[in-house]
């Protein structure tokens, strides 16, 4: 329970951190909340020879609303996003979703660029942000600065978009429209747990029917998976049980879980069907208003 | 105890006086193991096979030694010099300490590296090579036996298979016989899988050798260090390590469970480090290590048949199980009882006959198993039972409850001989679970069940009626390697009238410091306040096994109350001469002697033990001190009836324990507010394993639950509130009549949650679902059909 | 190996050392500053026992390093107790919170989080604010009633000292 040695690394700005990035290569990782890398490290399945710690750059922890979009700073932790009140008040899904991730100490320094940056289909964050069409904002050599859409980010398992070089410092989430409403549920064993499999819904409503929609599903895939099919069937309709039934079974079919300790695949679809449903009826409730 | 007969002051039994020993921890000034620290203190890590048999081909240590830091590397061929490479286990089995040719689970120790500090043989171990040659694994402990298994322990002279023994109780003709004329036969194979104590600390020892006295100190995690004393000096008595030289402390333990009663090869090795070296060497196992290597509870197969009448009468019961305990028989059970006592399986319940079977085998898997707060297979007894009966019920369309009253051993069939010879020593059944009944309001839970059925809901209401069995034990047929299983106290009253009171226990977390003080309190009239508890030192406690399986009320307690006697015996001799008067004219009340009829002439006890020293009638030995050797006359059957209600979540199968009645019996009780901590922290003990924890192999032999990641230890959110209520039958053979009760509710809580569960889907075919209970076993009842 | 020398102020001391880059926050706190309140119990950032306040937030040392630590405020158990015991220590004592202890100290660090951001919470709020921390003994009730002692402590002596 003990990591390997290795070189720490703490710069002052993200410039300088970049830079560090560079210089080392591939022996370099960042250091966020470490609660990612950290077990990782201690158990000795990943040894990096230098850690860049950017939990002190201070300009990466903000949670604001700018031009047409929220944005979130990469250092952002889950118990600040759980805390946040425009968060509570206009993006409940992100809150579901914070609340779900671990336990309370994990949250206090888990950091929402991390849960992104870390590629792991299992952590909660990424599937949310596939329903919320979220852009990660990412910083490069030379101030350099690019924009990933979300669906071009996941690339694998523990793999994504990032270069080695790279520092994801701002995740941008379109503001929700008139009538739209958004929710995550996840099952897991215990509260401390991964998910056997969870769901993020968003909706957004126009004139009574449903004029756009994202349905992402948690570890039940080497990425978080998109469920297109059941957004689809969702669209100009005004959300019946019938319609929710249908997109349910959608998002199971679309799921590409294998069984583990966490349970089979045939009982992993069988959740995701479940909490689909769920959560599309909640979405919508919170669409019109309710809770 | 309504009513006690100290005063809250003096705080005697009945009294919910809050614990001495909080002082230290609330401030975090206890002191574990991982806190001592000793001068030139040097650490051990230790390297673990990653496979469940192999053989080794080689160990090479050049590389790690080569390491900063590194000082030594002791492989099995370092131990064998001192032939310490082999040890004896509890049950007189043998297990490898490190491995001179081959590995037989994974995570066995294979090297230990020894050198300045953590850090460095952390990375120490990464750098020992080994190179293994993997050989045939045997999991399937029902395959063990199979003619085409490879032998495990052919180390062993004679061992030509993996059986180990058999063991039977039980008039087994008779039974047959009685199956053979009852209208309904129940069976069902009901499995107990692999679990892990995990107290939140785990293992680790210091241990310190001095070279120039040879003298051995070994602060280690240990429910029973005198036990340990004896099987080092017995170990390595040939390497010079005497009983008089060894000195075993147990310090404050981070909660045992049973888990910390076996020796782990980890503190012998550290022990023969620091032998060879000349320095303290200190070792603290790592969560994986603790979960993958160290003694594992139950993991019982178990066949079940119960045969009854039409009318809800239980006649007959056969039990054939079979036992897998891994690589070597490591359980910590009673010499005589290599399935503990299992055959306590019979329960509550009035039968006629009953036989039961057990053979062990072994399989590449860590050895073990513990009696997890549970005195020796008793919970996979009572979950057999309460299991059966339920399906008894369930077959003739009976109400469980009602089932249950029915054939209830009567209140005055005690003392009761049950079909497989123990003598039960007191019980109230009926009442217990009409309380259990009452509290929860069975009537309404009924007719709510079936509003919600009516619905499409699924709640389940599950009854668990148990009888437990601890505190062994009688000294003609308990022991462990040989030593009785009695315990002890010495208590010395000093000048002042204060107290110290010495035990041969270890509590880990019981709050022993309170409740012998409440003994002695009770006896003696001596403020709890007043009276310093000590355990766990070999040095200055008096010789006893220690503690677990409940035993330390049961035996430590006894103990503690005729050394009182004693101690009494002679103050009255004291008072006598203080007062001037014949013993016979003295009466006893609580902290004072008076002469009958004149109740202002009266000596406290304060004033007695001053005498004691200063002014001791002639022809009587100065002091006031007493020692008691308590060895009990019978085991003490503590008992309760616990009702879950569960609500169950048709989508996902997730199962929420609403509601937990738990109405315990477990005669007089020293402390009630140490008795309802127990009682809640063993159900939730029990409701891990029932829905959560499970710890199995693949075809491999690879552990799937080795860390807290997998071993899903609840936290306070799974967790119910708990509800608890009591009867209070006395022990009537036990000085104080109480009957202990740390592991009543792990025992009875796993079956409770089941028959619940089981209630709650019954409807649609299911008869039975294996711990632990997980949510897609129940999504499968549910939408698959799949019933068992 | 090169080492970095740190300062943490532990429970209002400054505490200096030269460490690796790798060391846990937790072995600076047991081991170099010999502060043993703080405990470990898994390897696996699950049970908690290893809870202290780093800038005032709770968070697991286990999985902290040192230098993440330094020129920053640690309280552990240790800093708790001022002219009298605090209200969490004075709760878990008085509604028998605790049997062996060893989960004592990382359960009073959260608890005293959780109530320095939510002074009143309900059953199911301490519930949830100490499921970071895994208990064996006590299966959690009498812990949650010591919680809810030291709120209600720590209110009435607000109210009563406060105006
Ligand atoms: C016991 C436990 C349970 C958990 N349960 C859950 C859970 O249920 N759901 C869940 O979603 N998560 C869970 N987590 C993970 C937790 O949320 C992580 O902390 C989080 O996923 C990673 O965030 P971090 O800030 O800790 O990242 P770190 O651990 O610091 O980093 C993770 C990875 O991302 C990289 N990285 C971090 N930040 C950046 C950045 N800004 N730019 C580029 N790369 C970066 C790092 O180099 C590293 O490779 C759990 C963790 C623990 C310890
Ligand atoms: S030691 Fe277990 S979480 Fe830190
Ligand atoms: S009191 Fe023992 S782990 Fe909590």
């Amino acid at each position: 329970m003990i990591p390997g040695a290795f070189d720490y690394h703490s710069p002052k700005t993200l410039d300088e951190a970049i830079n560090l990035l560079n210089d080392l290569g591939e022996d370099a990782k960042i250091l966020a909340g470490g609660h990612s890398l950290l077990p990782m490290m201690k158990w000795r399945l990943a040894e990096p020879a230098h850690l860049v710690d950017i939990s002190r750059l201070s300009d990466l922890d903000y949670i604001k609303e700018e031009n047409g979009f929220l944005c979130l700073g990469a250092m952002v932790t889950e118990s600040g996003l759980e805390n946040s009140e425009l968060i509570a008040e206009k993006y409940p899904i992100l809150k579901d979703t914070s609340e779900v991730i671990a336990d309370p100490l994990v949250r206090n320094l888990a950091s929402i660029g991390g849960n992104i940056a870390h590629g792991d289909p299992a952590n909660d964050h990424p599937a949310t942000m596939l329903a919320l069409n979220a852009i990660v904002v990412v910083c490069g050599p030379n101030g350099s600065k690019r924009e990933i859409n979300i669906d071009e980010f996941f690339l694998g398992p523990l793999w994504t978009a990032l270069g080695e070089n790279e520092i994801l410092t701002e995740i941008k989430i379109p503001m929700p429209k008139q009538q739209s409403g958004g929710c995550y549920i996840k099952l897991e064993r215990k509260v401390g747990d991964y998910a056997i499999a969870a769901s993020a819904v968003t909706l957004d409503f126009e004139n009574g029917k449903c004029s756009s929609s994202g349905i992402a599903l948690t570890n039940v895939g080497p990425t978080p998976v998109r469920a297109k099919d059941a957004q689809d069937v969702l669209i100009g309709t005004d959300v019946s049980n019938e319609v929710i039934e249908q997109a349910s079974n959608l998002a199971a079919e679309a799921s590409q879980p294998v069984g583990d300790h966490r349970g089979s695949e045939e009982y992993k679809r069988g959740v995701v069907k479940t909490l689909t449903g769920r959560a599309i009826l909640k979405a919508k409730n919170r669409a019109m208003g309710g809770n | 105890m309504s009513k006690c007969k100290t005063s809250p002051e003096v705080g005697g039994m009945g009294h919910s006086v809050k614990r001495k020993e909080d002082a230290r921890f609330i401030r975090g000034q206890g002191t574990y193991v991982d806190d001592v620290v000793r001068p030139g203190m040097v650490y051990m890590d230790i390297v673990r096979s990653p496979y469940a048999h192999a053989k080794i081909k080689s160990i090479n240590t050049e590389k790690a030694l080569a390491h900063p830091g590194v000082a030594a590397v002791i492989t099995g061929e370092t131990l064998k010099e001192y032939n310490l490479h082999m040890m004896p286990t509890l049950m007189s089995d043998t297990q490898m300490v490190l491995p001179i040719d081959k590995v037989c689970y994974q995570s066995q120790e294979v090297a230990a590296v020894i050198g300045t500090d953590r850090y460095s043989v952390a990375d120490g171990i990464e750098l020992v090579e080994v190179e293994y040659e993997p050989l045939p694994v045997v999991v399937d402990p029902f395959k063990a036996t199979d003619s085409d298994a490879p032998i495990i322990r052919d180390d062993k002279e004679g061992q030509e298979s993996n059986h180990i023994w058999h063991w039977e109780e039980g008039d087994k003709a008779a039974t047959e016989e009685i199956f053979n004329n009852s209208d309904v036969v129940v069976k069902e194979r009901i499995y107990i899988p692999r679990i892990h104590v995990a107290s939140i600390e785990t293992c680790g020892c210091v241990s310190e050798f001095d070279k120039a006295t040879g003298q051995l100190t070994v602060w280690m995690t240990t429910q029973a260090p005198h036990a340990i004393r004896t099987v080092l000096a017995l170990v390595a008595g040939h390497v010079g390590l005497q009983e008089d030289k060894i000195r075993v402390i147990s310090p404050d333990i981070g909660g045992g469970f049973g888990g910390k009663v076996p020796v782990y090869p980890g503190y012998v090795i550290a022990i023969a480090a620091s032998v060879v070296t000349g320095l303290p060497v200190k070792w603290i196992e790592d969560r994986r290590e603790n979960l993958q290597a160290d003694s594992f509870a139950r993991d019982y197969h178990m066949d079940c048949e119960i045969a009854a009448d039409k009318d809800g009468t239980l006649n007959g019961l056969r039990i054939k199980t079979l036992a897998d305990n891994g690589y070597a028989d490591a359980a910590a059970n009673p010499s005589k009882y290599p399935a503990g006592m299992f055959s306590i399986c019979t329960g509550s319940y009035d039968f006629k006959n009953a036989f039961v079977e057990v053979d062990g085998v072994y399989t590449n898997k860590p050895p073990g198993g513990v009696a997890y707060r549970c005195s020796f297979r008793v919970t996979e007894a009572v979950h057999a039972i309460e299991r059966m009966v339920d399906m008894v019920a369930d077959e003739i369309m009976m109400d469980a409850a009602e089932l249950r009253m029915k054939n209830f051993i009567p209140k005055d069939a005690f003392p009761y001989h049950s079909p497989t010879g123990w003598e039960y020593d007191s019980g109230d059944y009926h009442a217990a679970l009409q309380l259990a009944m009452d509290n929860i309001g069975y009537d309404e839970l009924l007719k709510e069940q079936k509003e919600k059925r009516e619905r499409g809901e699924f709640m389940g209401i599950g009854i668990c009626s148990f009888t437990e069995v601890v505190g062994a034990g009688p000294s003609k047929d308990f022991d462990i390697l040989g030593i009785k299983m009695f315990d002890s106290s010495e208590i010395r009253i000093h000048p002042t009238g204060k107290a110290i009171a010495r035990f041969g226990t270890k509590s880990q977390g019981q709050g022993h410091e309170t409740t012998y003080a409440q003994i002695i309190a009770e006896e003696l009239g001596i403020p709890f306040t007043d009276v310093s508890v000590e355990e766990g030192d070999t040095d200055t406690a008096p010789y006893g096994l220690g503690t677990y399986a409940s035993r330390s009320t049961p035996t430590a307690g006894a103990a503690a109350a005729m050394a009182c006697r004693k101690i009494k015996a002679k103050a009255k001799k004291i008072a006598a001469h203080l007062l001037e008067t014949s013993e016979e004219d003295l009466e006893w009340e609580v902290g004072k002697f008076s002469v009958k009829g004149v109740p202002d002439k009266a000596v406290t006890i304060q004033d007695i033990a001053f005498a004691a020293y200063t002014n001791h009638p002639q022809g009587l030995e100065a002091g006031l001190e007493a020692t008691h050797y308590y060895d009990p006359p019978n085991l003490t059957f503590p008992f309760g009836s616990y009702i879950a209600v569960v609500d169950i979540d048709s989508g996902t199968g997730e199962v929420k324990v609403r509601r937990f009645m738990a109405v315990d019996d477990c005669g007089n009780i020293i402390n009630p507010m140490i008795v309802e901590g127990q009682i809640h922290g063993g159900l939730t003990q029990g409701l891990a394993p029932a829905l959560y924890e499970e710890i199995s192999y693949d075809d491999e032999g690879n552990i799937t639950g080795g860390s807290f990641m997998e071993y899903l230890v609840p936290t306070a959110v799974e967790t119910p509130h708990w509800e608890t209520d009591k009867t209070i039958t006395p022990s009537p053979h036990h000085p104080i009549g109480a009957k202990g009760v740390g592991e009543s509710p792990t025992v009875g809580a796993p079956p409770a949650i089941v028959n619940a569960v089981v209630d709650a889907l019954s409807h649609l075919g299911v008869k039975h679902i294996d711990i632990p209970i997980t949510p897609e076993k129940v999504w499968r009842a549910i939408h698959k059909n799949e019933v068992a | 190996m090169e080492k970095k020398s740190i300062t943490i102020n532990i429970n209002g001391s400054p505490r200096t050392g030269e460490v690796e880059d790798r060391l846990l926050l937790v072995h600076f706190i047991r081991d170099d500053c010999a502060l043993t309140g703080t405990h470990i119990g898994c390897d696996s950032t699950h049970c908690g026992a290893c809870t202290v306040l780093l800038d005032g937030t709770a968070v697991k040392s286990c999985t902290v390093l040192a230098v993440q630590a330094d020129g920053r405020e640690v309280a552990t158990i240790e800093g708790m107790e001022g002219e009298a015991l605090h209200p969490l220590q004075e709760g878990f004592f008085e509604e028998h919170g605790l049997q062996c202890g060893f989960c004592t100290p990382g359960m009073i660090m959260s608890a005293k989080h959780l109530l320095d951001n939510n002074p009143k919470p309900s059953e199911e709020e301490i519930r949830c604010g100490i499921s970071g921390n895994l208990c064996r003994c006590t299966g959690y009730q009498n812990i949650v009633k010591s919680v809810q002692y030291a709120s209600n402590k720590l209110q009435s002596s607000e109210s009563a000292g406060g105006k």
